[in-house]
């Protein structure tokens, strides 16, 4: 009876507040999902932050997750999306021996090939940067590791959905 | 009195303000909610608090319970009884994780409480300093909100919003930790009552169309059976349902924090539902074709096994809490909203009914239980004192006026299936964490917001103990509550379970107990130990008679068991009777 897993993209407009991210963060926790990726920021409208929290699971689990969300004081409004309705970026860096790129010299092909960019150059080490989806970052890393990597990491998923929100409408309302 | 009015309208009166240290301004704002009682127990944190209440004892209550978790019970059973705000009030450290399970018991019960903490001062914060715990991270799972003050001037409006937030739509917990400089700081107060928050919708708007539709699905119902919760307590929606139920000739379930909403004695009332509830709500569960929750959440404990609950029916769901609705249970009608205004709007779309035939099956259900079970515990004719019979005595005594408050294990179940209630907000029990130990100090908080009222404890030998401290309080503040021990010299109910399903091994159940007479009397309450079934019916008359609190022990038969039962993980039609 296992559901089928997916994965969604959660968009949390909040009041800004320390203890919010303790309290997200317990929802998941308490039913042992995993986050994948969770990223905090300003948002569209002036002092709201937008969340974009990127989980695998049912979407049955989905839905019962997002009432656990809006159901905290300070949660404004959750939405929760599949792949196919976002536009979404997650960027990464790259540090790597500075040799490679005089030796290798495909190295520099796949930064070109991938529309990665050079962000520094020493004489130890270059940085990578690289914004784009989930499998183009995953293939520009199976590309550069052959050639050992450094550091790398990887920023959580920023997204906006093709369907509007109509949080606004909503923020707007309460104001009259 | 008249001088809280003088204050309380200087409070919202919001133009005029007054500089005041923050300490000052707490008591100002608990004044300008209407508190006239709080529950607590001092510290080197919240001493500045400690002593404004000190100059203002002729206006709020301070009740020094003998420790911090019979605070939070006395703030809850006083919100039970009354439906409003319970405050509770300790230090920094270990008096405000001493509040937790009673915070984490009105979160899942909820229960609007609001909880104050003393903390270090702010240049401290994160220090490790003396007496300092992050209360607020933990905190964070059991409050519906929760937030730190080190700035005097936040009081007022944090103070405001957690009462807010405590008492609207779905009530619950909020703890509100403040700094010790921000207690010291002066500034200039003033308060504003708080009407809403951006970001929080208490109540969901009620949409007709889920209305019309709930009420062609009702109209429709050859075996239609109403469970109910106490959402129909909190939202004081007991007239309206009682007008849907008798409109529509509905049996009705209640879950045991739902029950005394309507009269006991009510035709329609068909008993209690879930694991220790009556037979015939339990087993007809599984034969109506819809299925009417009213305010209720579908505990696991009510439900037993959910793939066997109820699949046959459609069911209709009146919610205040968007997440209840499809979390255990799936609905075919959701109805958003305050119970209340629900009810209320459905009423004319019903159709007059009465269901004689579904009727009888309760009836006949109920007779087997009857012969099976509450026989022979209200009545019982072999050797040894029953739980029921006390609670049949009880009920003699009080005609159903008394408020009932009990602990957690078998005479919980009991108290709940066989007291007898007249009035709303009469049964005050720890559901949904059941915490042993709650019943004491919730009586203590009862009693002292509805002193008219007769309030009577009914624990436990083993829960009894766990806040036994708390006849301290009632010593000090000669709270006139009655006070019922079943001792079972067991831990009855986990017994029970050993009993049943780990082949008689007792491990740990069994109590070697003090003499808990002499123990009340050390308190210089009236006591009485009763061990014979001749001596049971003067005795709970003398208590219930007495004007004064009072402590009654009934040694009950060590290994009497609570049936029915739905075992655990079964499904609430395989409910068992022995
Ligand atoms: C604080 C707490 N600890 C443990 C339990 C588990 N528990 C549930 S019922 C029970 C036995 C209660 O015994 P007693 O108070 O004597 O009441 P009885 O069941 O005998 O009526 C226990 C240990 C609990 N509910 N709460």
């Amino acid at each position: 009876m296992e559901k089928e897993l997916k994965q969604f993209t959660v968009s949390v407009y909040t009041e800004n507040n320390i203890g919010l991210l303790n309290r997200i963060s317990a929802i998941f926790q308490r039913r042992h999902i995993n986050i994948e990726s969770i990223n905090s920021s300003v948002s569209e409208i002036e002092s709201v932050s937008r969340w974009t929290i990127v989980v695998n699971l049912s979407e049955e689990q989905m839905k019962k997750i997002i009432g656990q969300i809006e159901k905290q004081v300070e949660v404004i409004k959750a939405y929760y999306h599949t792949e196919e309705e976002i536009i979404y970026q997650e960027s990464c860096i790259f540090k790597m021996k500075s040799d490679l790129l005089f030796d290798e010299r495909q190295i520099q092909n796949i930064i070109k090939d991938s529309n990665a960019r050079i962000v520094t150059v020493n004489r130890q080490f270059f940085v990578i940067e690289k914004s784009g989806r989930k499998e183009e970052i995953e293939l520009l890393h199976r590309e550069l590791s052959v050639f050992g990597i450094m550091q790398f990491t990887r920023s959580g998923r920023i997204s906006v959905s093709k369907e509007e929100m109509k949080i606004s409408k909503m923020l707007a309302a309460f104001n009259h | 009195m008249k001088e809280t009015q003088t204050i309380e309208n200087k409070a919202t009166n919001t133009q005029q303000t007054e500089r005041i240290s923050g300490s000052e301004a707490i008591v100002r704002c608990l004044l300008a909610e209407g508190v006239d009682i709080i529950y607590g127990y001092p510290g080197g944190a919240i001493m500045p608090v400690y002593d404004e209440l000190y100059k203002y004892q002729d206006k709020i209550h301070h009740v020094l319970t003998r420790h911090e978790q019979g605070a939070t019970h006395s703030a809850q059973g006083y919100a039970r009884i009354s439906g409003k705000v319970g405050v509770a009030m300790a230090t920094s450290g270990p008096g405000a994780t001493n509040l937790v399970t009673g915070i984490a018991d009105a979160q899942i019960d909820s229960t609007p409480m609001v909880c104050i903490t003393g903390q270090v001062a702010s240049h401290l914060l994160g220090s490790d300093a003396f007496q300092e715990t992050d209360i607020v991270g933990i905190s964070t799972p059991v409050t519906k909100w929760n937030h730190q003050i080190t700035k005097a001037s936040e009081i007022p409006e944090v103070m405001a919003k957690a009462f807010y937030i405590a008492k609207s739509g779905r009530p619950g917990p909020v703890l509100i930790d403040i700094t010790k400089d921000a207690q010291f700081e002066e500034f200039d107060f003033v308060y504003e009552k708080c009407t809403g928050v951006r970001s929080y919708k208490p109540v969901p708007e009620t949409d007709i169309k889920s209305v019309e539709a709930a009420a062609e699905l009702i109209n429709n119902a050859k075996k239609p059976l109403v469970v109910w919760g106490q959402g129909v307590i909190l939202s004081e929606a007991e007239e309206a349902f009682k007008a849907f139920i008798e409109k529509a000739g509905i049996p009705s379930a209640w879950t045991i924090l739902g029950v005394s909403a309507i009269p006991t004695e009510h035709p329609l009332n068909v008993g209690m539902l879930g694991m220790h509830g009556n037979y015939a709500p339990n087993v007809l569960t599984n034969e109506c074709d819809v299925l009417i929750a009213i305010g209720m959440r579908f505990d696991d404990r009510v439900t037993g096994k959910l793939d066997e609950y109820a699949q046959q029916a459609k069911v209709i769901h009146f919610e205040i809490d968007p997440a209840e609705v499809d979390k255990n249970v799936k609905t075919d009608v959701a109805v958003l909203g305050d119970a209340k205004a629900s009810l209320e709007a459905i009423l004319p779309f019903i159709h007059k009914n009465t269901h004689t035939e579904w009727h009888q099956k309760f009836k006949d259900l109920y007779e087997i239980e009857y012969e099976k079970v509450i026989k022979h515990d209200l009545h019982p004719t072999k050797e040894g004192l029953t739980m029921g019979e006390v609670l049949h005595q009880i009920n003699l005594e009080s005609k159903g006026e008394a408020a009932i408050v009990s602990d957690v294990g078998q005479h919980q179940m009991i108290a709940c299936r066989y007291a007898k209630f007249n009035q709303t907000k009469s049964n005050i029990t720890s559901g949904g964490l059941g915490t042993m130990g709650f019943g004491l100090p919730a009586a203590i908080g009862a009693k002292m917001a509805a002193p008219e009222r007769e309030v009577v404890s009914i624990s436990g030998d083993g829960g009894y103990q766990m806040t036994i401290q708390e006849l301290g309080t009632i010593f000090q503040q000669k709270t006139a509550v009655k006070i019922v021990v079943l001792n079972n010299d067991f831990l009855g109910m986990v017994r029970q379970w050993q009993q049943l399903f780990f082949d008689k091994r007792y491990a740990s159940t069994e109590m070697t107990n003090p003499d808990f007479v002499a123990i009340a009397k050390g308190y210089y309450i009236n006591a009485r130990r009763v061990t014979k079934r001749e001596e049971l019916a003067e005795a709970v008359a003398e208590m219930m008679a007495s004007k004064e609190a009072y402590f009654l022990e009934v040694c009950v038969e060590k290994e009497g068991n609570v049936f029915p039962m739905v075992p655990s993980g079964a499904s609430v039609s395989d409910i068992r009777l022995s």
